[in-house]
């Protein structure tokens, strides 16, 4: 079952402040450990949010993927 | 946590580019500029190019270039870039010199500058982003507005008769001898990502290495003007853009012409 | 026969005049520019072929890569004004000539260049027009170099040599006046001027401006980063930059007026002309005056700025203005800005040809007759 087969490698931080809500990092995790949030930043966007911090193995796809450079990854 | 404790992750993998102002931008949600910026800046990072860049914005979306990216800029006429950079590089031949154009800029207004910047081996790295469309003005045809494409001025969609073609403009370039460089790559999978970057690199070591003209074309979307979610907008970049308009690398030279 | 090498370097040929004594030079008004350029430090030029200013890039391209300068075709006009914009975006003195239709291209550019601020040197060998016109010499581009030929209201400084001598000392001062106010600069020839060899004296240049320009791009080594644009898209910050651009045209309105009297004792008759027009009027008047008509001539150096205090003060004191321009009027219109006294101007206009002496000595007569002077009788 996910969330407690995988071990963890890794850990990420979304900027909250800073996301559009464009939901390219959700597919693009590919442990699924995002999702969009339901609190609203200063832009008006209901940011993403690190949903599952248990799956991450710090591949940094999600990273890769935000255009708006919110996502600080590590090891 | 399984596996570890908070703390024990910190080795930062992924942060920020030095040479992208941390600053928030204007780009439309899941508008692929912002990967291109991002791939750009840590480019230069990567050949520590930064104290050394004069770059040339364009007329469009991209025109905020310089509030984003940390080198010296000069804003250019729409189209224009490329004779601006001509005229940056060949008074300073020592800096890196780049321009960053999208596809209403270099495939409509400024296709005699782009052709003959690379016709004469200038330089200069061109990143050319292709979102079929003039963004900034609000979804305008644009030369590379696919068949059938319903724009702001192509209601009906754009029709062969009336409008020609989309151009391809990678494939365009590479028959010129001038050019050293010229690749199309896209940044809607991680994969794509990838290779987008090692092309940008290529493109920058053409110019390091005194070979020629370099362009790479990023297959880009439009999501507020194609009327589509950011990752709809990515699946029509994977399967229509990338069909007419073929990833790949179109030339790349081994060797100068010269000694 | 078309001439397939490269034209060889212009042998120096000095020419002793018994009064003079000082060595001499005898080229085409064109290629007196090219000196002058050279002189005043200008180690680049973009250029495309256009008929009656090729001399120009053709002079370039041999004398520029010997001394370690940059020559460059463009595509087009619309090229060459950018190549312009970047180089001089690095810090560097730089020129480019065309003629009118040219110059219509280049306005994008030009305008762009006044609202980054940049300074370059633009030369107009001007031929007729409007459209593809011909290449006999005229003054129809007076408005498209003094009246913003390109968008957005801004002006340029304008000189209007009428002679070799002028064609090679007034494009050292064009490039001090960019480098001064930052600003593009344009010589307006005709091409009479541009073709016609005459003796002149190339005079050693002096700057009249610092060499430092700390705005240019030049990589952000040891600064902050930089940037050349004239896009101000924040609240009032394109008003205010408008404002600043017109500060720095008041203050070459007030600093930079250069105009020649000539044989203005006395004068009844005020002739006003500029460039070729100028040169034939002269002759015209050294008759005039040799009959005892009471006739001078103001001739405008800046068409921008214009010599307006001088020609509203010459036009109080005169009883006639007379007009004449290798056009159907448009320094015309700058002359009756100036004055009050409309009633005394008068206009004679010849569009896309050289008026005669014999031409301008008749109408000088004739508005002799009008004023109640008649030849013989000194003033």
């Amino acid at each position: 079952m996910k969330g407690t087969a995988v071990k963890t490698t890794g850990r990420i931080a979304i900027d909250f402040e800073r996301c559009k809500a464009c939901e390219l990092c959700v597919p693009a995790c590919l442990q699924n450990c995002i999702e969009m949030g339901y609190g609203i930043n200063r832009q008006g966007y209901a940011a993403a949010v690190f949903a599952r911090p248990g799956d991450c193995t710090g591949c940094a796809i999600c990273a890769e993927s935000c255009p708006d450079v919110c996502i600080r990854v590590w090891r | 946590m399984k596996g570890g404790e908070k703390g024990t992750f910190t080795k930062q993998v992924f942060s920020r580019p030095g040479s992208l102002v941390d600053v928030r931008t204007h780009f439309c949600p899941g508008c692929h500029h912002g990967i291109a910026h991002r791939i750009l800046a840590e480019a230069i990072d990567h050949f520590n190019l930064r104290e050394k860049t004069i770059g040339v914005a364009c007329v469009g979306c991209s025109v905020f270039l310089y509030d984003y990216i940390d080198v010296d800029i000069a804003e250019a006429p729409h189209g224009r870039a490329p004779a601006v950079a001509t005229g940056v590089k060949r008074a300073q031949p020592d800096r890196f010199v780049f321009t960053y154009q999208g596809d209403g800029d270099l495939a409509a207004i400024g296709t005699s500058e782009i052709i003959h910047a690379a016709n004469r081996g200038e330089n200069i790295t061109v990143l050319f982003i292709n979102n079929t469309t003039y963004g900034m003005t609000g979804g305008q045809m644009a030369p590379t507005t696919m068949l059938g494409q319903k724009t702001a001025t192509t209601p009906y969609g754009r029709e062969f008769r009336n409008d020609g073609y989309p151009i391809r403009m990678a494939e365009l370039l590479a028959t010129l001898e001038g050019t050293a460089y010229c690749a199309r790559v896209a940044t809607s999978t991680p994969g794509q990502i990838r290779k987008a970057k090692e092309a940008v690199r290529k493109a920058f070591e053409m110019q390091i290495r005194e070979m020629g003209f370099s362009l790479v074309e990023f297959l880009s979307t439009c999501p507020t003007n194609w009327g589509m979610k950011p990752l709809d907008a990515q699946k029509r970049v994977l399967g229509e853009m990338s069909e007419y308009f073929p990833l790949g690398v179109y030339k790349e030279r081994r060797q100068a012409d010269f000694a | 026969m078309r001439r397939v090498l490269p034209r060889r370097l212009h042998p120096r040929v000095a020419m002793r005049s018994p009064t003079a004594g000082i060595p001499r030079e005898l080229m085409k008004g064109n290629e007196a520019i090219c000196v002058g350029a050279i002189a005043a430090g200008c180690r680049f030029y973009y250029g495309y072929p256009i008929t009656p200013q090729n001399d120009i890039p053709e002079y370039m391209s041999a004398h520029l890569p010997p001394i370690g300068g940059t020559f460059l075709q463009a595509e087009s006009e619309i090229a060459t004004i950018n190549f312009l914009l970047g180089t001089s975006a690095s810090g560097k003195r730089v020129m480019t000539s065309s003629s009118g239709p040219g110059i219509s291209l280049m306005q994008e550019g030009i305008s762009y260049m006044a609202g980054s601020e940049l300074p370059a040197v633009i030369v107009n060998i001007s031929r007729s027009g409007p459209g593809l016109g011909g290449i006999a010499p005229s003054q129809g581009d007076y408005f498209q170099a003094v009246k913003c030929g390109g968008h957005g209201g801004y002006r340029i400084p304008v000189l209007a040599p009428h002679s070799v001598q002028e064609m090679y000392s007034l494009t050292m001062l064009a490039f001090d006046l960019a480098d001064k106010y930052r600003n593009p600069a344009l010589i307006l020839g005709d091409a009479i001027i541009g073709q016609m060899k005459e003796p002149f004296v190339p005079t050693p240049y002096v700057r009249g401006v610092p060499p430092e320009k700390p705005w240019a791009l030049t990589g952000c080594a040891g600064r902050p980063r930089q940037n050349v644009k004239s896009l101000y898209l924040k609240d009032n910050e394109i008003e205010v930059h408008n404002w600043k651009l017109h500060r720095k045209y008041r203050r070459m309105q007030e600093e930079e007026v250069r105009c020649e009297p000539y044989r203005m004792e006395g004068a009844g008759i005020v002739v006003v002309a500029f460039g070729t027009a100028a040169r034939v009027s002269k002759t015209a008047i050294q008759w005039a005056r040799g009959e005892g008509l009471p006739v001078g001539m103001l001739r405008p150096i800046t068409l921008f700025p214009f010599p307006s205090k001088e020609v509203d003060e010459a036009a109080g004191t005169a009883d006639v203005v007379l007009v004449i321009e290798m056009n159907t009027g448009q320094m015309l219109e700058d002359v009756r800005i100036s004055t009050r006294h409309h009633d005394k101007i008068r206009f004679l206009g010849k569009p896309c040809a050289i008026p005669t002496p014999e031409e301008i000595h008749q109408e000088i007569r004739r508005l002799a007759g009008e004023i109640g002077v008649k030849a013989g009788n000194a003033r």
